[in-house]
């Protein structure tokens, strides 16, 4: 649905269902340089189970006006500016990658109105490999193709999609190629530069599912102890065998965690 | 530090889609003989009906070792996903119903498949959509033919028989600027030789019959979607782009992204048309893709050997094959095939029609019927089969003289190849 956020053009992508005002809302933030689409095998079912779905596309992103916002925080008010363009007072979200920087950060300094925190892929802090952010700040190809492969694991890389007949890493990489001039290394940097992100964890009120990949190359599992324990009621699972982008990689498995805590 | 690759395709056409059955620890793929599947619950049964859950619920729709052989494709192609049908046929139609309705268009090579060019000449109008037939070496030509009813531009990478080789760069260029789509039929190059998606085609269609299986014993399909082209921007497309009460209103470009093409031809055209490819044919084909490197490897220098010893000999006329200085795309064959243009080629006996006959009739090893890109050699005369029911214009435009013989150069030692080719040569001339 197209949402106006601060008088410009938003999207959310809502799981083939109406927005209804007054039922629970769950936010879907994707990662950097992707979009709504990344959650096409999670949001369907909740929003055929009674909740409303707001996958967005973060501004610079799919559908979503520019430019694209250099900090998490601009990010976390951007996703709170839509929940107030909607009047939706309280909501649950999940996010991915840098995405799950703008959830913790949005649940850390909103707790009132964060009812439920889902954080996939994620690490505080969670560090960027300079090659990659020299490459994504040229604006070379390298970057996507980086991305993509770091992203996932080595059985990742030869397929197996629960999604039959679905080439995980060619569309990820198409997706990453479809964003537009600098956006991948803006959210890169922004999520490189969130280092205090720590000192918040504390603030965050609402039950916390840490949902992590054993075989993750970008955010390692064992790089969110640290914000695991950190976080008043967070419990961690840890996907076997699954990489970075572990919504295409283990769709089900994504999607049964989430509804353990949604 | 370098950074990271892809999986190289020589590993792909052994493991992409594929991993070791986690249960009994099996290597190969195995085949999962069956329509159905149990469902853990009557929620989960419940959405995966819905797309809520991804998963298989009916061979018609998916299953577990085709899956794997679609999976195999898209890798090989550099696209984002693959569906494997019935047949090439199946595939190529799955696509258009995919894309258009009645009253749509489609500009199309004229030197293609003649079942391709039934398909469009004569079936696809009865259901309202029309077909132009353009020569494949003028991209003009296709800007040319473009109407506001236009849904596809199509042409094979190795125009049949005549061996055309399109410009895909620049009539990708001319579909993109009219809000088009290209898809090219791969089914000569096959990947290893070729891979459309990286010239600016947006699908591609095989007949994975070929080359693909390369034993000649299984039929088979596939579409592969590149995920490039930008439905919602075209606006033509509005399978693509609206809701489909099919599925409670679905928006495919906006649940799916990139993925969009692929899921609805799977979700709409396999489930409703139900042209799927069997699970042992899928197996099957597997096991040719396996070698698949090798094996066009080996094809391209028996064809090249095949060419230079025709090309020299008294009685043929011509031969006509990319590689050669005199094709007319010569070039553009050495940029986009540059392992090769493929092992099926045309070529004149003196003597036309008769000389041609008793040629054919006159081979031991090169086996006379109507397939190619089998690992035994193969020879056809078009004009009296596969191109027969094109009326003589059609014929003309697309390139086949009375006389011509068609060649798909198999894997037997080329010593025994040319002693045939000779033998029979010999023989077509016999009361001349």
């Amino acid at each position: 649905m197209d949402i106006t956020v601060g008088g410009k053009a938003g999207f959310a992508a809502t799981g083939g269902q109406p927005f209804k005002a007054g039922q629970p809302t769950i936010v879907f933030i994707h990662g950097g340089g992707l979009d709504h689409s990344v959650w096409a095998l999670q949001t369907r079912y909740f929003a055929y189970h009674g909740r409303n779905v707001l996958a967005v596309d973060l501004p610079g992103h799919g559908r979503t006006a520019g430019p694209v916002l250099t900090t998490i925080e601009a990010n976390a008010d951007w996703v709170m500016a839509l929940l107030d363009a909607l009047d939706v007072e309280t909501a649950a979200l999940v996010g991915h990658s840098m995405g799950s920087l703008v959830a913790f950060d949005a649940a850390a300094r909103y707790p009132a109105r964060i009812t439920a925190l889902a954080l996939l892929g994620t690490s505080i802090p969670m560090p960027v490999a300079d090659m990659l952010l020299d490459s994504a700040a040229e604006g070379e190809h390298a970057a996507f193709d980086m991305v993509t492969l770091w992203g996932h694991s080595r059985d990742g890389q030869t397929g197996s999609n629960r999604a039959p007949g679905l080439w995980m890493t060619g569309a990820a990489v198409t997706l990453l190629e479809r964003s537009g001039p600098g956006v991948l290394h803006a959210c890169l940097k922004a999520a490189n530069d969130y280092r205090h992100g720590l000192d918040l964890a504390g603030d965050i009120t609402c039950p916390t599912l840490l949902l992590l990949g054993e075989r993750d190359a970008m955010t390692p599992a064992k790089a969110a102890k640290p914000l695991a324990a950190a976080i008043p009621d967070a419990r961690v699972t840890i996907l076997p065998a699954c990489g970075h982008m572990m919504m295409s990689e283990q769709p089900d498995q994504v999607l049964d965690e989430l509804i353990s805590i949604l | 530090m370098s950074g990271p690759h892809y999986i190289k395709p020589d590993t792909l056409s052994l493991h992409a889609g594929q991993r070791p059955d986690p249960v009994h620890g099996a290597r190969a793929v195995p085949i999962y003989q069956t329509t159905s599947y149990v469902f853990d619950d009557t929620d989960q049964a419940a959405a995966l009906f819905n797309l809520e859950r991804a998963g298989h619920l009916y061979s018609r729709i998916s299953n577990p070792t085709t899956a794997v052989l679609e999976e195999r494709i898209a890798a090989l192609e550099g696209g984002v996903g693959a569906i494997c049908t019935a047949s090439g046929q199946a595939a190529l139609s799955l696509a258009v119903m995919t894309l258009m309705d009645a009253g749509s268009h489609i500009v199309s090579s004229q030197s293609i498949y003649g079942g391709s060019h039934n398909l469009f000449a004569h079936t696809l109008p009865r259901f309202g959509i029309e077909t132009s037939f353009v020569n494949p070496r003028d991209p003009q030509a296709f800007a040319a033919a473009i109407k506001p009813n236009t849904r596809l531009l199509f042409a094979e990478t190795l125009g049949n028989p005549g061996l055309e080789v399109p410009d895909m760069e620049a009539i990708s260029q001319i579909a993109h600027d009219q809000g088009l789509p290209l898809m090219i039929d791969n089914t000569f190059a096959t990947p290893y030789l070729c891979r459309p998606l990286e010239w600016g085609a947006d699908l591609v269609h095989q007949s994975i019959t070929k080359f693909m299986g390369g034993h000649g014993i299984a039929i088979g399909g596939a579409i592969v979607d590149g995920g490039r082209f930008d439905w919602e921007a075209s606006g033509k497309f509005p399978t693509l782009t609206e809701p489909y009460a099919g599925y409670h209103g679905i928006d495919y470009v906006e649940e799916f992204g990139p993925q969009a093409f692929i899921m609805r031809a799977r979700t709409e055209g396999l489930r409703d048309f139900g042209a799927c490819l069997s699970p042992t044919n899928a197996f099957h084909i597997l096991q040719g893709i396996e070698t698949l490197p090798v094996r066009m490897a080996r094809h391209v220098e028996n064809a090249r050997a095949i060419v230079a010893f025709l090309n020299d000999h008294e009685t043929v006329e011509w031969v006509t094959w990319p590689e050669l200085p005199e094709h007319p795309d010569h070039e553009l064959a050495a940029r986009m095939l540059p392992k090769g243009p493929g092992a099926i080629f045309s070529f004149g006996i003196k003597g036309g029609r008769a000389a041609g006959k008793r040629f054919i009739e006159g081979l031991r090893l090169f086996s006379h019927l109507a397939n190619v890109g089998d690992a035994k050699s193969l020879v056809i005369h078009p004009g009296s089969t596969t191109h027969q029911q094109m009326d003589a214009e059609s014929m003309k435009a697309a390139g086949i003289t009375e006389g011509l013989v068609r060649l798909s150069v198999g894997l037997e030692d080329i010593d025994d190849l040319r002693d045939d080719l000779a033998n029979a040569l010999k023989a077509s001339q016999r009361g001349a």
